[in-house]
Formats: structure tokens, C-alpha cells, sequence
């Protein structure tokens, strides 16, 4: 899943073109050049597009924090036992398909609309990829290398140290960058309502109360940076972490 | 040194693996034990490993009865042992930095704690060191069995287990491995004990052969093979061994 930079950027390039041609073939105002855009992108940086990002990114990486910290450990606890994983994982296969966003009203309903209830939204969509793929790896972890490490003295806190976490990385950021498209859809979703910052907020103001549309678009462009640069992150942690998985 | 006394064990209680059954080896031994799959022979070594317990009767090493993996005690399996996100280095390492996480505690590691650092002894001695820095998916069948012996020999221990440990070698390999781990035990004092299925690998390493059979084991077969280590399979013994496997029935691997 690394890519080369050099093919990234031409693949923006390309995008950028197709946009430019786009524009002149449709001639409205609803959608600008990229040209446009960048020029209002970077003024409206200097306003309040930042601010709006930096809510944004907040919010997700809270969410992302909080699932990571919770659904990691809960993972490593039911694959690693099998008897929490006959108790826990029909309850998990019931949960799990369900689409976190037809939640959103509910949790906006008990958690009211702060902030709490979009980390909260986010932090719902990647528990559970989270705690699926690390209870599946800690499962198939063989019982020759568990055995081989208790045989040199590993208790619990030896094994998770040295086994279950280093096992569980790979998958603890597979299910981050499975999740990153619908984690940052929902934190749009969240944002439409009863808040003044976001870029949700920021998007859907600019479009259809301001009728500003090169905003608009500068917004949807803060939002692919917030995504792309989330999937950025996790490559290089994993470059990172996992580089065993490199190796070859 | 080991004092296997009346155990009965087995998965399921209706059908034991051993029942009664009475075992010792004295210091410095080098054993074998073979059986077709399923006599027991890797259940055995999980007893003596600390890592199961018989239902009746007691396993004691150095006149201890074993209630959990022993520190002085080396397990070496067929494969899967070393951590594939562990260089050559880290893995040799491991026991140290347990030993280092838990304290000397008496439980998880001896009280006397290890003084020095043997890692690089042992990685230079085993022939290790241009692979030191790689993972275990980069390096041969045989550099990964001679990274799970210097991880074990790093901790200094007086009893060395071993589960098929060199069945996934080919067969030079496999020699090479099979003298070194007797050479390696009998300067350090280590006794041995190597569970496997294959008549000739047995004869080349156990100077004793504990041969079992279809359960429940309730006697201990033992062969003497003084001629263990010496580059000479002995024939009539083979042969013996081979008559008695096939008596019981079961496939039997050898040449």
C-alpha cells in the first residue's frame, strides 16, 4: 500500500487537470477551476479555514486515539482467550455490520451536540474494525511461539509485551486506513449540526448559506488533505512500526 | 536430575497418554524420545517443559516438582518459536529482556540474575552474526533453528528440550545441527532430551532412547545407544527399533 511520492504527485496533477477541464466545459459558478480554488484556499487560510481544520482534525484524531486505546487491548484479550471470544464475538457479529452513521441521531440525543458526540461517532465506527482485526490476529497467533516464549519465562505481561502488541500493530493500522474514508464521511455528517466550527460546518455554510463556491471547494479540499494526510500518517507509522513486514 | 514419578495424563480423561508412568535421566544425559504421531512423545515434553501437569502422580527436576516452566530449563519446538517482527539479534535477546521486565523474582526468572550479556557470544559462536540484524523471514530454515538455540543457550540452562527440532531441515542441514547441539550440550553440561518421530534421528542423538507406544504409556522402553554422536547409525539397533514400531502398528518414518 506505500506508494512512490513521484507517482502521487502526478496522479494530483493529473486530478487537477481533469478539474481544469471540467470547469471550462461546465462554465457555472458551482464549480470553480482549481486555480480559483487554491488562490481562495490559501486566503482563506489566513481567515478562518484553518481554525475549521484544526476542529476537524481534532475531532478525528480524538476518536481515532480513544478506539485505538480501548478497542486494541479488548482485542488482544478475547483473541488471546478462547473462552471471552465464544462469550464475546456473537455479540461482536451482531454489532459489527451495523452502518455507525444511522447512530448519529442517537448518540446526538445522549451525548448532545458538542464535541463529544462526533469524537464519540468516530471512536464507534473504528472500535469495532479495530477490535475484529486485532481479535483475529491475536487468534492466529501459533501456539508453538506462545509456548516457546513461556518456556523462557514470558507471563501475561511478557506476552503482551513482546507477542500480542507487536502482532496487533499491523493490524491496529490496517483497520485505521480501512477506516479513514468513513471516519472522516461521518465527522462531515456530525459537523452539519449545531456547531460553528469544522469543516462540515465550514463546507456547507460556504455552499449553501454564503453561496461562496470557490470556499466550498477550498473546504472540500481541507478535507481531503485531513484524509490524505491521515492515510500518510499511518503509511509512515507502519513503515515505522512494522518494518519486519517489509522485509524480504 | 529429572524424576518422572507414576504421572497419568491425557486430553480427554477416557483416553490417557500415560497412566502410571514411571521415568528418570541422571545429568548430562543425552536422550531420545520416539513414537509414531500421537504416542504422546511432544505431550511429554510439554510435562517436562512446565507447560502441562499430569492429573496424578508428580514430574520434579533437580528435586523440584514442576508447577511452571523452570528458568533453567530450554525449549526448543519445530518452528514458529522465534517472533517474526524480531531481528536475529532481539530474538537471541528475548529472554534476557524478560528476565530484565520481570526482576529476578524466582518465578519468571532465576533469583541469581544473569551478569553479563551472552548475546553476542552466542550469535558470533552459532555463525549468526552477518544475519544478526535480519528477520527471521529472511534467513534459512537452519539459521532460524540456530537462533532459537542461542536464544536458549543465552539464559545458561542445565536442561535443553527439543521437539522435532531439525525435521524441516534437509539433510546436511540437519547433520550439521545434529552435532552441534551434542557437542554444544556436552561442553556445557547440558543434558538433552530430543523428541522425534524418525528412527535415525534418534539413534544419532539420544544415547538413550525412550521408545513409546500406542497409549496409554505405563512403562518406560529404554534402548541403550552408547554409539549416539559418533557419525554411525547402529544397524541392528535400528533394525530392532523398527520391528518394535512396526509390532504396534503404526506408519513408520525412516529410509
Amino acid at each position: 500500500m506505500v506508494m512512490k511520492q513521484r507517482e502521487i504527485t502526478l496522479a494530483a496533477l493529473g486530478l487537477l487537470l481533469l478539474w481544469q477541464l471540467a470547469a471550462l466545459i461546465v462554465q457555472r459558478p458551482i464549480l470553480p477551476g482549481p486555480s480559483t480554488v487554491l488562490l481562495i484556499f490559501v486566503r482563506e487560510l489566513g481567515n478562518d479555514l484553518l481554525l475549521h481544520f484544526g476542529a476537524s482534525l481534532w475531532r478525528v484524531t480524538a476518536g481515532m486515539a480513544l478506539s485505538v486505546l480501548i478497542a486494541a487491548p479488548a482485542g488482544i484479550v478475547i483473541g488471546a482467550s478462547p473462552r471471552w471470544n465464544r462469550l464475546v464475538s456473537p455479540i461482536i457479529y451482531l454489532l459489527y455490520p451495523i452502518p455507525k452513521v444511522v447512530l448519529v441521531p442517537i448518540v446526538l440525543l445522549f451525548l448532545g451536540v458538542g464535541d463529544r458526540a462526533k469524537i464519540a461517532l468516530i471512536f464507534l465506527i473504528l472500535f469495532f474494525q479495530i477490535l475484529v482485526l486485532v481479535r483475529d490476529q491475536a487468534v492466529g497467533i501459533p501456539p508453538q511461539l506462545i509456548q516457546s516464549l513461556r518456556s523462557i519465562g514470558a507471563g501475561r505481561r511478557a506476552l503482551f509485551r513482546f507477542v500480542y502488541l507487536p502482532a496487533s500493530l499491523p493490524a491496529i493500522l490496517t483497520a485505521l486506513r480501512q477506516s479513514i474514508g468513513t471516519a472522516v464521511a461521518v465527522l462531515y455528517v456530525t459537523e452539519l449540526f449545531a456547531t460553528k466550527y469544522g469543516l462540515g460546518y465550514y463546507i456547507y455554510y460556504n455552499g449553501s448559506t454564503l453561496l461562496n463556491y470557490p470556499a466550498m471547494y477550498a473546504g472540500v479540499i481541507a478535507m481531503a488533505i485531513l484524509g490524505f494526510g491521515m492515510y500518510v500518517v499511518v503509511d509512515w507509522l507502519e513503515r515505522r512500526w512494522c518494518a519486519w513486514k517489509f522485509a524480504s | 536430575m529429572i524424576h518422572v514419578h507414576q504421572i497419568t495424563f491425557g486430553y480427554t480423561p477416557t483416553s490417557p497418554l500415560f497412566e502410571g508412568f514411571t521415568w528418570d535421566v541422571a545429568r548430562g544425559e543425552m536422550w531420545a524420545i520416539l513414537g509414531p504421531s500421537g504416542c504422546g512423545k511432544t505431550t511429554l515434553l510439554m510435562l517436562l517443559a512446565g507447560l502441562r501437569f499430569p492429573t496424578a502422580g508428580q514430574i520434579s527436576i533437580e528435586g523440584r516438582p514442576i508447577h511452571r516452566p523452570r528458568p533453567g530449563t530450554g525449549l526448543i519446538l519445530q518452528d514458529y518459536g522465534l517472533l517474526p517482527w524480531a531481528t536475529v539479534r532481539q530474538n537471541v535477546e528475548l529472554g534476557l529482556r524478560i528476565r530484565a521486565l520481570y526482576g529476578p523474582d524466582g518465578k519468571h526468572a532465576p533469583k541469581e540474575s544473569l551478569t553479563e550479556n551472552r548475546a553476542p557470544y552466542w550469535i558470533d559462536r552459532l555463525g549468526l552474526t552477518e544475519v544478526a540484524e535480519r528477520y527471521p523471514s529472511q534467513i534459512s530454515g537452519g539459521q532460524r533453528q540456530r537462533t532459537a538455540i542461542a536464544r536458549t543457550l543465552v539464559l545458561q540452562p542445565d536442561l535443553l528440550l527439543m521437539d522435532e527440532p531439525f525435521s524441516s531441515l534437509d539433510a546436511v542441514t540437519c547433520h550439521d545441527l545434529q552435532h552441534l547441539t551434542l557437542s554444544l550440550c556436552q561442553e556445557q553440561g547440558i543434558t538433552l532430551i530430543v523428541v522425534t518421530h524418525a528412527i535415525e534421528e534418534a539413534l544419532a542423538l539420544g544415547q538413550k532412547i525412550l521408545l513409546l507406544g500406542a497409549p496409554p504409556n505405563r512403562q518406560a522402553r529404554i534402548f541403550e545407544n552408547p554409539r549416539a554422536g559418533q557419525g554411525q547409525i547402529d544397524r541392528r539397533l535400528h533394525n530392532q527399533l523398527w520391528e518394535e514400531m512396526k509390532r504396534q502398528g503404526h506408519s513408520v518414518a525412516s529410509p
